[in-house]
């Protein structure tokens, strides 16, 4: 589905001029860099995601108010449904707890759900894509009509399915949500691993005699990186978007916890009389989704010269 | 052709099997069936009377097989809260959510082709760019969030459209098929026709909102694609209206990749369902399952989960065999 050649590991050499002058030759990833850089959406989307990390990281600095060791916010009755003001930009909740404050903290459960969910879904999407397309056969069969099963499902659908079955809470959220992931990182990587197999870098290493097991994993699976990196940031921002649904639906996250979905199910029945309490949650999620959106676009065009649609 | 589409067809065999497996087992991995029909504290003779009518001891595949028995029958077993056929259920709740989905999704197409077609042919233009922009925020909002936004703004600060259900009380209307536009147009009630096309409104467009996003996004690339093939310069030169050139020459051949993402997208259709419904207190498909979810009612979710895959499953045939129809130059062996 996608070959990758003159980006990351197989540089022609004639398109590096300095390794013809004799100096060190430029490293891919500057090249990388600099198409990124010219992105302006990339641009954007990498602001907002850096933006977003830095509130997490600073929350206990930043934040008015703070959760306890339990993870409670204290509340306030008499701040109670404040609109947005100076000392309260996003306002007070029905608890008189500071929006913006629940907001920051939330922003570090969306972050480790979409970093957390994603990655667990990489790692076991790539290793059943890389056997399924390096093995062929029966194994291949096999893996792939199952992975054809878990796509035969609607993805909140699959992921409800398996919040009932493990039931509801916020990392067994990020599993399910990682879970119904997983088949489109085995496709990719083994589209990538059936497309290089036959190239002429792995017959040679083949003739060298490298076994199967280093030239899967040190020669090809290399080359299935950046199209795993494109889909990464994008399902990043997919399961930040389900997780946040699933803790609107009170399947995932569990009060105390700060989950923008969460917060936002929590503020519904308030939408009436003091709709800053669901607008600030959801438009939060929407920003830290664009940001990933933007940055998987941008990286797509980027790192994939040849898939990239923009002209 | 012919044998293309008998292959396609023997392909959907083990999905539907694993589907339904799938479907069959969540009554034993959600935990002991007999709590959940004679309560946590029922004694251990009580539990192998249970057991013992319910086939439980039998091997997993004959209890498989006895539940395939009885779908295919029409038995989808009995809802734990209200103690009605699921199946009954299912044929009040069903064409709720179709005619919701449906309604998004023609407006998703409505909408999304043309904007697509503009921004294509008007491309690195701010039109384009005010689209692309558009479509990413489309693709990124929390759908619940801006359903909810939408029910607050149209539905209360302004009053155009109801915020709940799906037709008032006080209308009558003859139901056929449960489809209420279907049925007002049946039974030639204008008055039904009307209110129910009032109700569909705000969920239905809530829903459409990310459909029509991504229908924009691959309509202009699929555009961008055609416009630079030789027959658009050929039709140019032979002195063809550009209207002609867009529309005849160019969108036909840019609806392929169009076809297969709304069919993909009949998946993002269902599990917005789910979040719209449950928002909109649209009587459907969605709302059931996720009561059922925090009732832990079994047979419910056992029937949802299997209507929603064995709808992607078969859209999604519909659409290949469909790629195989339009494009004459794909042979299939």
């Amino acid at each position: 589905m996608t070959r990758l050649e003159g980006t990351k590991f197989e540089l022609p050499a004639f398109a590096d001029a300095s390794a013809l002058e004799g100096g060190p030759p430029r490293p891919p990833w500057k090249d990388v860099l600099s198409r990124l850089r010219r992105n302006k959406l990339a641009v954007a989307g990498f602001i907002i995601i850096g933006f977003v990390i830095v509130m997490a990281l600073t929350a206990p600095f930043v934040a008015q108010q703070h959760p306890d060791a339990n993870g409670t916010f204290k509340i306030f009755p008499r701040d109670n449904k404040q609109p947005p003001s100076l000392a309260h930009l996003m306002g007070t909740d029905a608890l008189g707890r500071d929006m913006l404050s629940l907001v920051i903290y939330g922003s570090r459960v969306s972050l480790l759900v979409g970093v957390f969910a994603v990655g667990f879904a990489i790692l076991l999407g790539a290793f059943l894509g890389a056997i399924s397309g390096y093995a062929g056969g029966r194994l291949d069969n096999v893996i792939m009509r199952l992975m054809d099963i878990m796509l035969a499902f609607p993805s909140i659908l699959l992921a409800l399915a398996i919040v009932v079955i493990i039931g509801p809470g916020l990392f067994n959220a990020m599993l399910a949500v990682g879970v119904v992931s997983i088949p489109t990182y085995a496709r990719i990587t083994r589209a990538t691993v059936l497309a290089e197999s036959n190239r002429d870098y792995v017959l040679s290493a083949r003739a060298v005699g490298a076994g199967p097991q280093r030239i899967l994993w040190r020669h090809i699976m290399p080359n299935a990186l950046s199209p795993l990196i494109i889909a990464a940031s994008l399902g990043i921002a997919t399961a930040i978007l389900d997780a946040a649904g699933l803790g609107f639906l009170g399947l995932g996250a569990q009060p105390p916890t700060p989950e923008w979905g969460l917060l936002l199910s929590r503020n519904r029945s308030h939408i009436f009389t003091s709709p800053w309490m669901v607008f600030f949650p959801g438009i939060s999620i929407m920003f830290l989704v664009l940001g990933f959106n933007l940055l998987g676009d941008g990286l797509r065009d980027a790192l994939d010269p040849k898939m990239s649609r923009q002209r | 052709m012919i044998r293309y589409i008998l292959r396609r067809l023997l392909l959907v065999i083990p999905v539907v099997v694993g589907v339904t497996f799938l479907a069959y087992s969540m009554v034993l991995l959600t935990g002991d069936p007999t709590s959940a029909l004679a309560g946590e504290h029922a004694t251990p003779a009580l539990r192998a009377q249970i057991r013992e009518q319910l086939g439980l001891d039998d091997p997993l595949l004959v209890q498989y097989a006895r539940y395939v028995g009885r779908l295919l029958q029409g038995d989808f077993g009995t809802s734990i809260m209200t103690r009605t056929p699921v199946g009954s259920e299912l044929r009040q709740f069903f064409p709720a959510t179709m005619e919701l989905a449906f309604s998004a999704m023609l407006i998703a197409i409505l909408i999304g082709v043309p904007l697509g077609v503009i921004a294509g042919y008007k491309h690195n233009t701010f039109v384009d760019l005010a689209n692309t922009v558009a479509a990413l925020i489309g693709v990124s909002m929390p759908i619940f969030w801006l359903a909810l936004i939408m029910l607050w703004v149209f539905g209360l600060k302004l009053g155009w459209f109801p915020t709940t259900g799906r037709l008032d009380t006080a209308v009558e209307l003859t139901k056929i098929t449960n489809l209420y536009v279907v049925d007002s147009l049946l039974t030639s009630n204008p008055a039904a026709l009307w209110n129910a096309l009032h109700h569909l409104a705000l969920p239905a467009m809530a829903l459409a909102t990310i459909p029509t996003a991504f229908i924009a996004r691959i309509t202009r690339s699929a555009m961008l694609d055609v416009l630079g093939e030789d027959y658009i310069r050929t039709a140019r030169a032979k002195g063809a209206v550009e209207r002609v050139v867009v529309f005849r020459h160019a969108l036909k051949n840019a609806m392929l990749p169009v076809l297969t993402v709304i069919g993909l997208q009949v998946g993002l259709l269902m599990s917005g369902a789910i979040l719209t419904e449950t928002i909109f207190a649209w009587p459907g498909m969605g709302r059931w399952v996720v009561n059922a979810i925090i009732a832990r009612n079994i047979p419910v979710i056992q029937t949802a989960v299997l209507v929603f895959a064995l709808i992607f499953v078969f859209v999604n045939l519909l659409v290949d065999l469909l790629y195989a129809w339009v494009d004459p130059r794909i042979h299939y062996g």
